[in-house]
């Protein structure tokens, strides 16, 4: 994206008298201007969520954005707690092993679907296709008797499995296993590699940012999943995040900066995470959006 | 055995060696769940006792339910109100912020931020917002500029919009990075060639813009008409105490899904519930393939 950013002709540039250029200028800036104030505005209830978590109780009915005097006090006290960073735990377990398991299921199944010839292929991919019609909420009250007859209520493997593949994934994978010439995977198979290695040493490495775009995607979705986890977990040592923090907020709900304190937990990691890769998120929401 | 097997064979052994597992996911946990939730739809269970073929009764009980076409209608409203408010605000803005050079970068970050929240702790920000004086922020700001004060939460007409806000708030940033990656495709010399026919700038936003991004724009009323239609996490977190609002009036049908078959136990009706769900999600799916039909 960056490459492209100073290429393009400002409408300014046409002008030919300098009045109508400056003109064309303060327009620009006014643009700018509010485009900017709009902007901050977006990312306001992100930065009063912060501010409040840094205040003290009296100082909530204040509606100053800054503390007056900053302390940790409410994440002391939440942590000390100690369910919080078990809610933590538990949500980054699920985001970290739905995440694996999509990576590699779904560009597994994206992979062989996109590269192979063999009966069935059809009808393997318009099955998988059809899923995406479905929508979870019909699919939780199976699931949860489901679990109920195997003993997977209150336990990760209940909260996770719905999500170990999702056909998104693999249809995100598949198109982008497109891209990978056949020749680069004769000549592997001639190299005397097994189809296994072929798509793990060098069909994989080639799709790269798409796994990236795919694990952003997949983790986000687990991290901040609320329905099935609220279903299917029923003892707080089992909670995820948003249902720890669903049911502390409910209980504390007189404590906002404690409610705030909670709620800036649960979402400071994926802004951190966002911050850092930013340009690669946003492309890879690109790609998702665009292929998926 | 496997030596002797031509390169054909072998690659029909290797693809489906790979599809082993996927396959019986999708079967375990997508289409048995499905046939199941279509087949408790037409039983009586209430989760301990006897299952029970009741025929066509759930279907007649919903049609006669009047929470439920009040929750029908809330459903709608918010797609109705949601899906053209977001998507005409993500467009103004990816139209002007494509069109900004300076600082670009930062501008975008400050837009998607939202998208990377949680739909629940955000929920609970903006509850807090939303709450009568000395505590809600925004009750706050009007009590200081003298203004009355507005009943968010509590009140039977302004609930519903008030849950809707931060739902359409945190999806504005996918469909701005969305719109400017549309944007982006067009190409320039449409732009160049309509300036050099003195074309103003409104007519190329309508003639030019707007037409090349129908594919973006469709994937977009589509994407996010389905986010509305199944909204439960922000309704659910903003009316604990009180589910769905003074007199149901924002409960959408997945929280009464959720509730029918989570609080009343009532499977049968909660299934018919959700095929219910399903066909109108279907609707919208033929619906974008019907406009897309021509690509």
């Amino acid at each position: 994206m960056a490459a492209t950013d100073d290429i393009r002709p400002t409408s300014s540039g046409l002008f030919a008298s300098t009045s109508a250029k400056r003109r064309a200028n303060m327009g620009q800036f006014i643009r700018w201007m509010i485009l900017m104030l709009l902007g901050i505005a977006m990312v306001m209830p992100i930065v009063y969520m912060i501010s409040t978590s840094l205040k003290w109780p009296h100082e909530i009915y204040d509606v100053s954005l800054i503390p007056k005097e900053p302390h940790l006090e409410n994440y002391t006290f939440v942590l000390e707690d100690g369910r919080f960073y078990g809610w933590f735990m538990n949500s980054l377990i699920i985001a970290v092993i739905t995440t694996v398991s999509n990576v590699i299921f779904d560009s597994l199944v994206g992979y062989t679907l996109c590269k192979f010839r063999f009966p069935g292929r059809y009808i393997v991919f318009i099955a998988i296709l059809s899923t995406l019609m479905i929508p979870t909420e019909m699919l939780v009250i199976p699931w949860y008797l489901m679990s109920q007859s195997f003993g997977w209520l209150d336990t990760h493997w209940g909260i996770m499995f719905p999500g170990l593949m999702t056909a998104f994934g693999t249809f995100l994978m598949k198109q982008f296993f497109e891209t990978v010439p056949d020749d680069f995977i004769e000549a592997a198979r001639i190299d005397g590699l097994n189809e296994l290695q072929i798509w793990w040493t060098v069909a994989m490495p080639l799709v790269r940012p798409a796994l990236a775009a795919l694990a952003i995607f997949v983790f986000l979705g687990n991290w901040t999943a609320f329905i099935w986890p609220l279903i299917v977990t029923n003892s707080w040592d089992m909670y995820t995040l948003p249902v720890g923090l669903s049911t502390f907020a409910d209980e504390a709900d007189v404590a906002w900066e404690l409610v705030m304190t909670g709620a800036a937990i649960s979402t400071i990691p994926t802004l951190v995470v966002f911050l850092i890769f930013q340009r690669f998120i946003i492309r890879g929401v690109v790609m998702a959006g665009l292929k998926g | 055995m496997y030596r002797n097997l031509s390169i054909r064979q072998k690659q029909i052994v290797w693809a489906w060696a790979f599809l082993a597992i996927p396959v019986v996911f999708y079967v375990v946990i997508r289409f048995y769940p499905t046939g199941n939730a279509m087949v408790i739809s037409f039983q009586n269970w209430n989760l301990l006792g006897d299952r029970t073929f009741a025929g066509w009764e759930n279907y007649r009980k919903l049609w006669h339910d009047e929470v439920f076409w009040q929750v029908f209608r809330n459903t709608f409203v918010y797609l109705i109100l949601g899906t053209p408010i977001s998507l005409v605000i993500s467009f103004l803005l990816a139209y002007h912020l494509d069109k900004t050079r300076f600082m670009h970068g930062f501008l975008r970050m400050l837009y998607f931020l939202p998208f990377m929240t949680s739909a629940v702790a955000m929920a609970w920000v903006w509850r807090w917002f939303y709450q009568p004086v000395p505590i809600g922020l925004f009750n706050n700001f009007l009590a200081e500029f003298g203004i009355p004060q507005i009943a968010f939460l509590r009140s039977t007409t302004n609930a519903l919009p008030a849950i809707l806000a931060p739902a359409i708030w945190a999806g504005l940033g996918f469909q701005i990075i969305i719109f400017m990656a549309g944007l982006r495709a067009i190409p320039q010399s449409y732009y160049e060639a309509a300036r050099i026919d003195g074309v103003s700038n409104f007519t190329q936003l309508f003639e030019i813009t707007i037409p090349l991004l129908k594919p973006t724009i469709v994937f977009l009323v589509v994407f996010s008409s389905i986010g509305f239609l199944r909204i439960f996490d922000q309704v659910f977190n903003m009316t604990t105490g009180d589910p769905g609002g003074p007199l149901n009036t924002t409960k959408p049908l997945v929280l009464m899904i959720y509730q029918t078959a989570f609080t009343d136990f009532d499977m049968g009706y909660a299934s018919a519930q959700t095929v219910v769900l399903f066909l109108i999600l279907l609707l919208v799916s033929l619906f974008q393939l019907y406009l897309l039909r021509d690509r």
